[in-house]
């Protein structure tokens, strides 16, 4: 064989490599969740979802030929942290998305990094003023509080109960529910008659109690996540307060109702539809990727999948869709999720444009009531 | 005082060579809050290693002087120039009135004393919701600007803050060495004592108090502007403790301490990132391990340590 | 103001200041034997509350058997920490046992995570949780069981320490541990002690608040500092005096929550005791401290 037959081959094997290499460049995704420390409720079940589909994306072959590479970080929910890891994620692990955080402060504090570094970030966390005013580079997948507050005030307002006592919880989640409170009250014909405040690690609500059970409002709402709600509940009980009491959908777990036991009957919340997948009417267009996600979650986690985890879930998914439309650069995704229409997640059905980063409508929230220690949809 | 004057001058240079050796990148996210918790660390051993009193609230010190110039920044436009400066008065003023009665406390009284100011503080920015943000945090605070250099990036901020940083470690070695490092050691061995010899102990101590606060204070204000975003959970009762920590570990009454220790607890979870459950009892080994064989901290410790070792090597060969 | 709230804050208030009491006396004794104040009093609360839990779904165990079960566990958790953290101290400075017992503190929460996870856990009342009322007010079965618990302990205490050989040893340490050392104490031995009383008080105090709040790996931290604030109300003293410092404070801070405002609650123990520090450092019961210059 001569020498330019031997180069010639060469030179084709090599382009052959180059080309299976080129299409083989993975696309890293940047997660940061919250997975250990106070936020451990959320980030845990957010890490597991991501870390999951990601796998079965994977094991499909990848998206148009590239496989996705997930880099996910621990916040430990401290805003500080979300903002050095986003900066890692970014400089060092050269990531063209992010998914995540956890919490709206932590959100609140990377969203300045993401938009100078130009790179798309999807958050989990509940807060409106994430997208509102809207962001060019900021996504989020999580309902937006603002949503849960008008379905409980729309029922509200249907049944003519319109005098509230709120009692929310004094962390980022409760102060942003409390805030949505008190703005939409007025839109739906509300008053709020009384206005408190307790601690994420209080253990006696009773004082506050009693102060509401003397303003006589027509119902209760109170917004937090585990466990002070549960001791809420409990306490009600025990001052014999028969004033209907509503939580937010922080609550929205069978944990809440083993943590309040007897005291959780009767409670109603605004609840993303997976906690209640099984008993959905089956004209319902996320009933199928529902039902898909919690026996999923529970074949590899062997728990209950929660809307926690669909957050994360519903961000992969979104990035996965723009990668299939093409993109692959940072710039591109972007452009991409903007264009989402329709799309049937965990959460809700997305449906972003250039004015809206949030995504969800009305739909992304039922109204359920606790019944016999399960679920029941409110019609 | 010379030899003092050359470690100075070669710890300087380390400073500012350092980016070069890691050319931008994450870690220069991480060397910027080594600065910011070196400041701080010094802030506290000045009172705690010098002076002697215990304090477990600095973290609300930290704080304030972040919300302050935050607030006045962010909400009502004013230059951070002028708010940081303020924010330290302010700070100042306040640590002093408070010092007068807090400080008449000895031991764990004034640890419990300190402990409930810094966490009242954390409840503070926490409730006025309407100017802190409350829970949900402040954000929208301006980056420094200096004759049109905006301090934005982690390098820039790097030299900034790090330049106040060796600024406050110049500051407290010349102190240390003045009149009144003297008197504070007085004070910390004596207190009795120092005042027979005519050392104003009360006033001096409440000085201290005050520029320790300021000192936090100031730190605060830069971690506002290099961060353009802070919530009241940076300034708990945990960071107090962190603090603390680094101040025991790097060493008591040692500047250069202060930075080891700082270092080594900002750095640390950086390395132990793979652990994640298993570090917060990493942590509290580390306290319990350090106090009980290494009291000095490191900047004693590691020479002794390393004294030992180079004896033992000598011994056998012998 | 109505009265019927009024009596609803001070019954809750009561409640939870009987367990402000337990947790500051525990910290009385450590600090009277041994001049150490423990910072991880707050831990052994939480260790009781979980081992409860686990004996009772793990082993099986019936109330009556878990109790016992968990108070033992936490004792012996409390040797360790006393053998392993505090007797080996060779510099035992304020400074140094401050860092000890937060390191302690800290050590014992990051095992109870990785044991127990980071979930809250419900335990059941002891005796059912029908509420019983009292005038306008109403209460449950076990804030009953509180107080009675809380009343037994007193007793017991008083008894311990008044009349038997061992609990006259510890007060002599208290007042003067070199002459008590000199009187042929065992000093050593007394510290010990005094570990495991406040370490099986805590958990105790944990189990019967269990029911109420839910137990979670960390809930010690806050407790365990509004208990330190109910000793130094009372002085610092192992009877009385600190249970009336830990009821006034839980009535307060009850009383506060409801009248003034729910969000600065926990800042009303923390003024509290910069105030009790600031005017009267021996406590509202206390005598002044002389200290030998």
């Amino acid at each position: 064989m001569n020498v330019k037959v031997m180069s010639s081959v060469l030179a084709v094997v090599t382009m052959l490599f180059s080309a299976t290499a080129f299409a083989a460049a993975p696309i890293k995704i940047g997660a940061l969740f919250a997975v250990t420390g106070p936020a451990a409720f959320l980030g845990e079940p957010e890490r597991n979802s991501a870390k999951m589909v990601i796998d079965e994306i994977n094991k499909a072959g990848g998206v148009k030929g590239h496989k996705l590479e997930l880099v996910t970080y621990d916040t430990t929910g401290d805003a500080t942290k979300a903002v050095q890891l986003a900066t890692k994620l970014i400089k060092d692990d050269k990531v063209v998305a992010i998914i995540g955080p956890s919490t709206t402060g932590e959100t609140m504090a990377v969203i300045p990094v993401a938009e100078k570094e130009q790179i798309p970030l999807i958050s989990c966390s509940a807060g409106s003023k994430i997208t509102d005013p809207v962001k060019k580079w900021i996504f989020k997948t999580a309902q937006n509080d603002s949503l849960a507050v008008g379905r409980i005030y729309e029922y509200l307002q249907k049944t003519k109960q319109t005098s509230v006592s709120i009692l929310t919880v004094s962390d980022g989640f409760g102060a942003s529910g409390r805030e949505q409170l008190k703005i939409q009250a007025a839109k739906y014909g509300i008053t709020v008659v009384s206005d408190d405040t307790y601690g994420p690690k209080d253990t006696d609500m009773t004082a506050q109690l009693t102060k509401i059970r003397g303003s006589h409002s027509h119902a209760i709402i109170c917004w937090g996540t585990n466990p002070g709600p549960a001791v809420i509940a409990k306490n009600m009980r025990q001052l014999g307060i028969k004033t209907p009491l509503f939580m937010s959908h922080g609550v929205s777990s069978k944990k809440f109702i083993e943590l309040a036991g007897e005291a959780a009957e009767g409670i109603r919340l605004p609840s993303g539809k997976v906690v209640v997948a099984d008993i959905l009417p089956g004209s319902d267009k996320q009933k199928k990727s529902l039902m898909a996600f919690v026996k999923d979650y529970q074949k590899h986690y062997k728990a209950e999948g929660d809307h926690f985890g669909g957050h994360a879930w519903d961000a992969v998914m979104l990035i996965r869709n723009a990668v299939e439309n093409g993109a692959d650069t940072a710039a591109a995704i972007r452009d991409q999720l903007e264009k989402t229409r329709g799309f049937a997640g965990i959460g809700g059905s997305f449906n972003y444009s250039p004015q809206d980063h949030a995504g969800l409508g009305k739909d992304a929230f039922v109204l359920v009531e606790i019944k016999n220690k399960d679920w029941v949809i409110v019609k | 005082m010379k030899r003092d004057l050359l470690l100075f001058i070669s710890f300087s240079l380390l400073v500012m060579v350092a980016p070069q050796l890691f050319s931008g990148g994450y870690l220069m996210n991480v060397l910027v809050f080594v600065g910011i918790n070196t400041m701080l660390a010094i802030a506290l051993n000045l009172l705690l290693g010098y002076a002697g009193q215990i304090s477990l609230g600095h973290a609300g010190f930290f704080g304030l002087g972040a919300y302050l110039s935050g607030i006045l920044t962010a909400t009502y436009g004013v230059n951070p120039w002028i708010a940081m400066p303020v924010a330290a008065v302010v700070v100042g003023c306040l640590a002093g009135l408070i010092g007068f009665p807090i400080l008449k406390l000895k031991g764990h009284y004034l640890a419990m004393a300190t402990l409930g100011l810094g966490i009242i503080m954390y409840i503070v920015f926490n409730e006025t919701v309407e100017l802190t943000g409350g829970p949900s945090g402040l954000s929208g605070i301006p980056n420094l600007k200096i004759a049109g250099v905006t301090f934005d990036s982690d390098v820039k901020n790097y030299y900034l803050i790090w330049g106040v940083t060796l600024a406050v470690m110049l500051f407290s070695l010349n102190l240390a060495n003045s009149r009144v490092g003297r008197a504070l050691r007085a004070v910390h061995d004596s207190e009795v004592a120092a005042q027979v010899l005519g050392v104003n102990a009360r006033l001096l101590k409440v000085q201290i108090f005050a520029l320790s606060a300021v000192i936090s204070s100031l730190a605060g204000s830069l971690y506002a502007h290099t961060m353009t975003f802070i919530s009241p959970a940076s300034f708990g009762f945990n960071f107090s403790i962190e603090l603390l920590t680094m101040v025991v570990i790097g060493g008591l009454g040692s500047i250069y301490g202060s930075f080891l220790g700082a270092a080594l607890l900002t750095l640390l979870p950086e390395i132990l990132r793979g652990a994640n459950d298993y570090d917060i009892i990493i942590y509290g080994s580390l306290l319990i391990v350090m106090v009980m064989y290494m009291p000095g901290g490191l900047v004693r410790g590691i020479p002794i340590l390393f004294r030992k070792i180079v004896r033992k090597g000598e011994g056998d060969h012998a | 103001m109505q009265f019927d709230q009024i009596l609803q804050y001070t019954l809750s208030g009561l409640s939870t200041g009987a367990i402000y009491a337990l947790i500051g006396i525990g910290f009385s004794i450590i600090y009277n034997a041994t001049g150490i104040i423990n910072f991880a009093q707050g831990e052994f609360v939480m260790l009781g509350g979980l081992l409860t839990l686990s004996c009772l779904e793990l082993l099986n165990l019936p109330l009556w058997a878990a109790i016992p079960c968990a108070v033992a566990v936490s004792t012996v958790v409390g040797i360790l920490f006393e053998r392993l953290a505090i007797r080996p101290l060779r510099h035992p400075t304020p400074i140094n046992l401050v860092i000890i017992t937060i390191g302690g503190s800290i050590l014992i929460r990051g095992l109870a995570m990785l044991v127990w996870g980071k979930d809250t856990h419900a335990i059941p009342p002891f005796s059912g949780d029908n509420p019983i009322a009292i005038g306008g007010a109403t209460i449950l079965p076990q804030h009953l069981w509180i107080l009675a618990i809380t009343l037994i302990i007193i007793i017991i205490n008083k008894i311990y320490f008044y009349h038997t050989i061992s609990g006259k040893a510890m007060r002599a340490c208290s007042y003067n541990r070199r002459a008590a050392g000199l009187v042929g104490i065992d000093v050593k031995r007394m510290v010990l002690f005094s570990f495991i009383i406040s370490s099986a008080m805590g958990a105790i105090a944990g189990i019967i608040i269990a029911p109420l709040t839910m137990t979670a790996y960390d809930v010690g931290v806050m407790i365990g500092l509004k208990g330190f604030c109910a000793a130094i109300i009372g002085g610092m003293s192992s009877g009385i005096s600190t249970v009336i410092g830990g009821l006034i404070l839980g009535v307060l801070e009850s009383l506060g929550a409801g009248l003034i405002s729910s969000g600065y609650k926990d800042a009303i123990a923390f003024i509290i005791l910069l105030l009790i520090l600031f005017i009267r450092p021996q406590g509202l019961f206390g005598k002044a401290d002389s200290e030998r210059v």
